[in-house]
């Protein structure tokens, strides 16, 4: 799977989170697989970003749009 | 740069990239540790000789993935490299120090920094780990790419810091790349931008096998949902274990060392305020705080275990969902874990938090986990009234009470947490995003380092606001002092037993006598004074751990078990220790968080005690 957009275009409050994505490896194109997933309620969850190995919570990857074609 | 000044290099880098390793590698002893003015962020500075035998003074910056600060950690790190930071000179030239194993983000940060018209010079650390999972890294590539001297290091092991040394003489003398600073704060775009030319320059510059690592594999046991769990908790068990047995045969020898030391000045001063001063304030205040020292140290050699081994973002990950409950960040996991040997390494802890009111959470609920200074006023109290008898097949009685106060503590700590996140401040939880590092073995030498520099850290606080404090109770306990024809204890003549006695009324609702209301007082320079100060109160002669046995008995004829369960449940959430409160002002900065946590803290140790008495006077009716 890789990136595909952000959904932050229409959500001001989404812009520091958005930026805060970019800066842990979430750019379009990015490789991205998931790789673990929390105990309670499948969260937080792990994800390889092409090199780096990143933690998020569910809400905070749901800004996050993937095409699961390429 | 002025030519008297040594020049100044700062060390720049993404977390995790083995940064402190190689200013270790570089400073060696010569470093120091303090904060930075008016910020509790730790400034870590240190000198060294570069190969043309020219002094350099180093700075070690906190790590950060941009200038784009969100932390006060990050904040330091942006406003020294711009030169804005009031009283730290500008650097002369920034080292950036590079994870070889993840090199895009330190690619963006020196493409970032670029734009500040420092002199640049690029380490590219744990270059052998690369290299051993196949990486091949076109160094002199990376330098024209970049436009930037780049070496490659090995700190753990001081490799290629000769390389460093004589490369920095150049990088010193060369002119500024350009004369202003032209940094301002990327928006997405530009982010967006710095993250595909750093990909460009990786694609050119790197090429690795396809990426099966040995982290991946480890992982895929230590982050399962139940297995990963139950390692966890199996880790944390063990090192609660290790706080709590290696740790004693070294606090009862620094116990018995301030023994003697207070006999024999109590021996050589003649008897009087300045031998009460000595002996009373300064040796056993002190020392009744310093023997929490090995647990600190047995304490932080596992988190810097856990730190340096990379577990530590992964035991963040598996507690998140239930930090996350109470509104904390899963990283406030390791602050309250350290918060049961003693809440200040607890509160020191809660720096690794980025955002100011997570952090703020945290530490406002830190000293509800029961730390090991309660532990003396629990176990006078629990085997004086508690019967030694087993329950519910094989149960300890008196374990099952121990349990259900450590039990109560992290609950209520939960508890006010939700209450602050949810209620108190009411906004969209901050993002928890982490990088989980590749897993490492830890260095012996940082390991070491760290651990001196937490004991200088703790060490210089009892020196100083701690050693105060105990004077200060001291006088409160101790003057004026009895008259010739007492008949009483003296602490009862002296200010704090006139407090106390003032005290008793109010604390007659929740069954404390006005023993237990003077001893109190005395209790506040820490928990676990209250036993001696009760030994005092009703006048037991021995010393030391004498005092425990003797006082068992002489409460449990002076106390109803009601009284004895009300002192329980205030001991539970009790302001009863000056040196957080201490510790929680100089951390927050302000003298707000330090009150709102006194207040709040003996509020419901009140009403605790209040219900705790009057439900257990009901039910023995």
């Amino acid at each position: 799977m890789r990136v595909g957009a952000f959904d932050a275009a229409a959500r001001p409050d989404m812009i520091e989170l958005e930026r805060r994505l970019i800066e842990m490896g979430f750019v379009e194109g990015a490789q991205i697989h998931l790789l673990h997933e929390g105990f309670i309620g499948r969260d937080p969850i792990a994800v390889r970003v092409d090199d780096t190995t990143v933690a998020l919570r569910r809400r905070d990857a749901s800004l996050i749009l993937v095409d699961p074609e390429a | 740069m002025s030519a008297t000044a040594s020049p100044v290099i700062a060390l720049v880098g993404c977390p995790n990239c083995g940064k402190t390793a190689l200013f270790n590698a570089l400073t060696g002893s010569r470093q120091k540790v303090a904060n930075y003015p008016g910020v509790t962020v730790e400034r870590k500075a240190g000198v060294f000789a570069t190969a043309g035998g020219r002094r350099v003074q180093v700075l070690d910056l906190p790590g950060t993935y941009s200038l784009r600060a969100r932390s006060p950690d990050e904040a330091v790190t942006r406003d020294v490299v711009l030169g804005r930071f009031k009283g730290e000179a500008a650097p002369d030239a920034l080292l950036v120090v590079a994870d070889a194993t993840n090199l895009r983000f330190a690619l963006r940060l020196v493409l970032e920094l670029k734009h500040t018209g420092r002199r640049l010079i690029l380490a590219v650390n744990m270059i052998d780990i690369a290299r051993r999972q196949g990486a091949i890294i076109d160094l002199e590539g990376l330098e024209a790419a970049l436009g930037v001297p780049v070496v490659a290091t090995v700190a753990v092991r001081k490799g290629g810091i000769a390389d460093l040394l004589s490369r920095l003489d150049d990088v010193i003398d060369r002119a500024p790349e350009a004369a202003i600073n032209q940094w301002h704060e990327p928006d997405a775009a530009e982010l967006r931008d710095a993250h595909r030319a750093a990909e460009r320059i990786l694609r050119r510059c790197l090429s690795r096998p396809a990426d099966s690592t040995l982290t991946a594999r480890i992982d895929n046991v230590l982050l399962h949902p139940v297995a990963g769990v139950i390692i966890l908790l199996a880790l944390l068990f063990m090192i609660f274990q290790a706080v709590f047995t290696w740790a004693v045969p070294v606090m009862d020898l620094i116990k018995s060392g301030f023994d003697t030391v207070a006999a024999f000045a109590d021996a050589i001063l003649p008897a009087g305020m300045l031998q009460s001063l000595v002996t009373d304030g300064i040796i056993s205040g002190v020392g009744s705080v310093l023997v929490f020292l090995p647990q600190i140290l047995t304490l932080f050699f596992f988190i810097i275990l856990l730190e340096d081994s990379g577990y530590m973002a992964r035991a963040a990950f598996l507690m998140d969902k239930i930090m996350g409950g109470a509104g904390l960040h899963g990283r406030a996991f390791i602050p309250l874990l350290s918060s049961f040997a003693c809440a200040i390494p607890g509160v020191m802890a809660t720096r690794v938090i980025d955002q100011r009111r997570d952090r703020l959470a945290t530490i406002l609920v830190a000293p509800l986990m029961t730390c090991s200074a309660r532990i003396p006023v629990y176990t006078l109290i629990i085997s004086a009234f508690v019967p030694a008898r087993t329950v519910w097949g094989g149960l300890q009685l008196q374990g099952l009470v121990m349990f259900g106060l450590y039990a109560t503590g992290i609950l209520s700590a939960l508890v006010i947490a939700t209450i602050l996140k949810r209620l108190v401040w009411r906004h969209r939880p901050e993002p928890f995003l982490m990088e989980l590092p590749s897993y490492k073995l830890p260095n012996p030498r940082n390991v070491i380092f760290g651990l001196w520099q937490r004991a200088t850290i703790f060490l210089r606080r009892a020196g100083t606001v701690i050693f105060s404090m105990m004077i200060v109770i001291w006088f409160l306990s101790s003057v004026p002092g009895a008259p010739a024809d007492a008949t009483e204890p003296a602490i009862n003549y002296s200010i704090a037993g006139v407090i106390g006695h003032w005290l008793a009324p109010a604390l007659a609702p929740v069954g404390f006598n006005w023993q237990i209301s003077i001893a109190l007082i005395p209790g506040l320079a820490a928990r676990e004074v209250m036993v001696a100060a009760l030994g005092t109160v009703y006048a037991i002669a021995d010393q030391g751990a004498a005092v425990k046995s003797a006082l068992g008995p002489i409460l449990a004829a002076d106390w109803s078990l009601p009284t004895a369960l009300a002192v329980l449940a205030w001991y539970v959430f009790a302001p009863q220790c000056a040196s957080t409160l201490a510790v929680i002002k100089r951390e927050t900065n302000s003298w707000i968080w330090p009150t709102v946590t006194f207040l709040y803290m003996l509020t419901l140790a009140y009403l605790a005690a209040f219900a705790t008495y009057h439900i257990a006077t009901a039910l023995l009716a």
